[in-house]
């Protein structure tokens, strides 16, 4: 398809884990990412939920080449940016941006919001002559809802908020095609998360932007994404557009990450189908043989431990689901 | 044992047929170099036995610091209650002397934290933690309050309680590390428990088993539970009764059903509006323009009116609005209530 703006075959991250301090022995691996498809449209959003742990912040790294995969392929508009170096590598990266989770700690506090919105173009200079740069941050600075009389000011002057804002400005800057999107309301408070939320709806409608949303609070993914992609353990076990993961999920982590989830009407108290997983997820230094989560499935058969369960549409499943025994079951309404 | 609850008991005043808690018109500042913050100006609320009471509000809305101050651990200085009475059972606990205070935490009233792991000590072991509770508030032996504490990790679900009673909190999971927390707070059989965002830290599934863990343990005592939180989908799932801060002020209280079906308070309308849900598409996000006030320049009259789509010149002028009835059980601190509620 002509529209796919990018593309992940099979992304594996895996980090070393080592013994000894002079002599460092490899003794395992631990298995963040473990084998990742997804497909990324022009002007669509691609939520990846999924809990601590499960690798995918690790996959917004690889998505923008801040780690090296250890194997598989990131197609960003056609071009593999795991084999591009140098300056090829410099001018494909213009197109994929990112939005970092926490606001407090992504902005140099030495710099002003001046410098660090206009940092990309020194890196890109192509984009912007240096004559027009003070003219395009300020215009940046108005795009994301911020007083372009601002820029001489420091991120500390801002609130929780507003550095959100000046992070999306900054991803702004080289005018992507993509902007992965890690976390990036869950550290403001919900009335604030609104305004970023919405922001970055109007963005993209005005610059026809695709975003890799990336969030643990799935109520959030509901309101942003198009499609879903739910990660356990370093894999996507599920995915579909937003009616099939949240109105038909068929994996039973899927079901069960969205059971545990209040939803905020006292009414449905105690009227939606409740399912409690046992247990922690286990380590991925040491995952599971085959399904990795049947150690706390209530589904598990022999079957699950031997035979991994590949991401793919099944008899019960419309959609793409790593599950023997995929079948739709309705969490989130009264039943 | 029974000695030590014995003294508990001869707290003077001690009515055991008086309300559980009450707070009264609840005052708390901050004095720094800076000026003063107001923290908490006039928090009000009473608790039942058995009954939930969330207290929901944003950062910096002084939800925690009413909490802190309730149990007495308000660091201080910078901070000091101002005004105000906090009467457990009939009595004020600000005007007991520190070592009357102490009988009454843990033993009467308890706490959980939001981050496990800067709560528990790092160089102890949890059951050295755990034991130590019995052994300084009972007067128990080493032996005894060990068994003790493996029963107590055994009630909160951690498997394998008596082999991991030796470990130290880093070697537990964040929800464990929750239910450690738990099981000290429960450990002297609180009457009341503060649960200060306990479940912010930690993942969906593991939140789930928390809270589903906490309401079990709440039945059984039937002891009081205020949670403080943020997140109205708990609030939803476990509260019997809401108080929503903003700037200090309970704005809001109201039983759990009416507040999501017909809020009473702007602030908490536009609240409910600007949450996203999982159970709808397509929602239009409202948004709650510009950002709370900073606690040292709260805003005359209301503080909310700069963020408010209701306020007239009456609610930028002081007095602020008092906390009118709107139904039995039932307060809100607005003037044009009827309007907000869709009366008018």
């Amino acid at each position: 398809m002509s529209d796919v703006v990018l593309e992940t075959k099979g992304l594996v991250k895996h980090f070393p884990i080592t013994q000894g301090i002079v002599f460092k022995t490899r003794v395992g691996a631990v298995r963040a990412v473990d084998g990742v498809d997804l497909q990324l449209r022009r002007g669509e959003t691609l939520g990846v939920v999924g809990e601590s742990g499960c690798g995918k912040s690790t996959l917004a790294k690889l998505l923008v080449g801040l780690e090296k995969p250890t194997a598989g392929s990131v197609q960003v508009r056609n071009e593999d940016m795991v084999r591009l170096r140098g300056g090829a590598l410099r001018r494909a990266r213009r197109h994929i941006q990112m939005v970092l989770q926490d606001p407090y700690t992504s902005l140099n506090p030495r710099m002003t919001v001046g410098d660090i919105i206009g940092e990309p173009f020194e890196i890109h200079p192509e984009v912007t002559p240096r004559k027009g740069r003070e003219k395009a941050v300020q215009d940046l600075l108005d795009t994301v809802g911020l007083d372009p009389g601002h820029i001489n000011r420091y991120p500390h002057q801002f609130s929780g908020g507003q550095r959100q804002r000046i992070g999306i400005a900054r991803a702004l800057a080289l005018k992507p095609e993509i902007i992965v999107c890690d976390e990036p309301v869950s550290a403001l408070d919900v009335s604030i998360q609104a305004q970023v939320i919405n922001l970055l709806e109007s963005l993209q409608d005005e610059f026809g932007l695709s975003y890799i949303f990336i969030a643990h609070d799935l109520s959030v993914v509901r309101h942003i994404a198009d499609r879903v992609a739910v990660m356990y353990l370093g894999k996507v076990v599920e995915t579909g557009n937003d009616e099939q993961i949240y109105e038909q999920p068929t994996h039973p982590y899927t079901q069960a990450l969205l059971s545990a989830v209040p939803v905020p009407d006292p009414r449905l108290r105690g009227r939606r189908d409740q399912i409690v997983l046992e247990g922690d997820v286990p380590s991925p230094a040491n995952p599971p043989s085959g399904c990795r989560f049947r150690t706390r499935c209530w589904k598990a058969e022999d079957i699950c431990a031997e035979e991994e369960p590949l991401l793919q549409i099944r008899e019960s499943s419309a959609h793409p689901s790593a599950c023997h025994f995929a079948r739709p079951r309705d969490v989130l309404h009264a039943s | 044992m029974t000695d030590i609850q014995a003294q508990i008991d001869v707290l003077p005043g001690l009515d055991p047929g008086a309300q559980l808690l009450e707070v009264n018109d609840l005052h708390v500042e901050f004095r720094t170099r800076d000026g003063v913050s107001h923290a908490v100006n006039g928090a009000n609320f009473r608790l039942e036995p058995g009954e939930t009471l969330a207290i929901l509000g944003e950062s910096g809305c002084g939800k925690s610091v009413t909490a802190q101050a309730i149990m007495g651990i308000l660091d201080s200085p910078p901070g000091y209650v101002t005004r105000g009475e906090v009467k457990y059972r009939g009595v004020d606990l600000l005007q007991l002397k520190e070592a009357e205070r102490r009988k009454v935490r843990a033993n009467r009233i308890a706490m959980i934290f939001q981050d496990a792991l800067s709560a528990l000590n790092p160089v102890f072991s949890v059951g050295f933690q755990l034991a130590e509770l019995f052994r300084k508030h009972r007067g128990m032996s080493r032996q005894d309050a060990k068994k003790r504490s493996i029963e107590l990790l055994d009630q909160v679900r951690i498997p394998a309680a008596r082999e991991r009673i030796g470990d130290y909190p880093h070697q537990f999971s964040g929800g464990m590390r929750q239910r450690v927390m738990i099981a000290m707070a429960l450990a002297l059989d609180p009457e009341i428990l503060i649960a200060d965002e306990p479940t912010t830290a930690l993942d969906v599934t593991v939140q789930a088993q928390i809270m589903g863990l906490l309401a079990e343990l709440q039945r059984e005592r039937d002891m009081g539970l205020i949670l403080i939180t943020h997140d109205m989908g708990v609030v939803a799932d476990v509260a019997d009764r809401i108080s929503v801060m903003y700037a200090g002020k309970v704005v809001e209280e109201a039983p759990v059903y009416d507040i999501y079906a017909r809020p009473a308070h702007p602030y908490t309308k536009a609240l409910l509006s600007s949450i996203p849900r999982l159970d709808m598409k397509g929602q239009q996000l409202s948004v709650i323009k510009g950002l709370p006030p900073a606690l040292n320049a709260i805003p005359a009259g209301c503080a909310f009116h700069p963020r408010c789509a209701y306020a007239r010149d009456q609610c930028r002028q002081d007095p602020p609005p008092p906390a009118y009835d709107v139904a039995l059980g039932r307060t809100a601190r607005c003037h044009f209530w009827r309007e907000v509620i869709g009366d008018e």
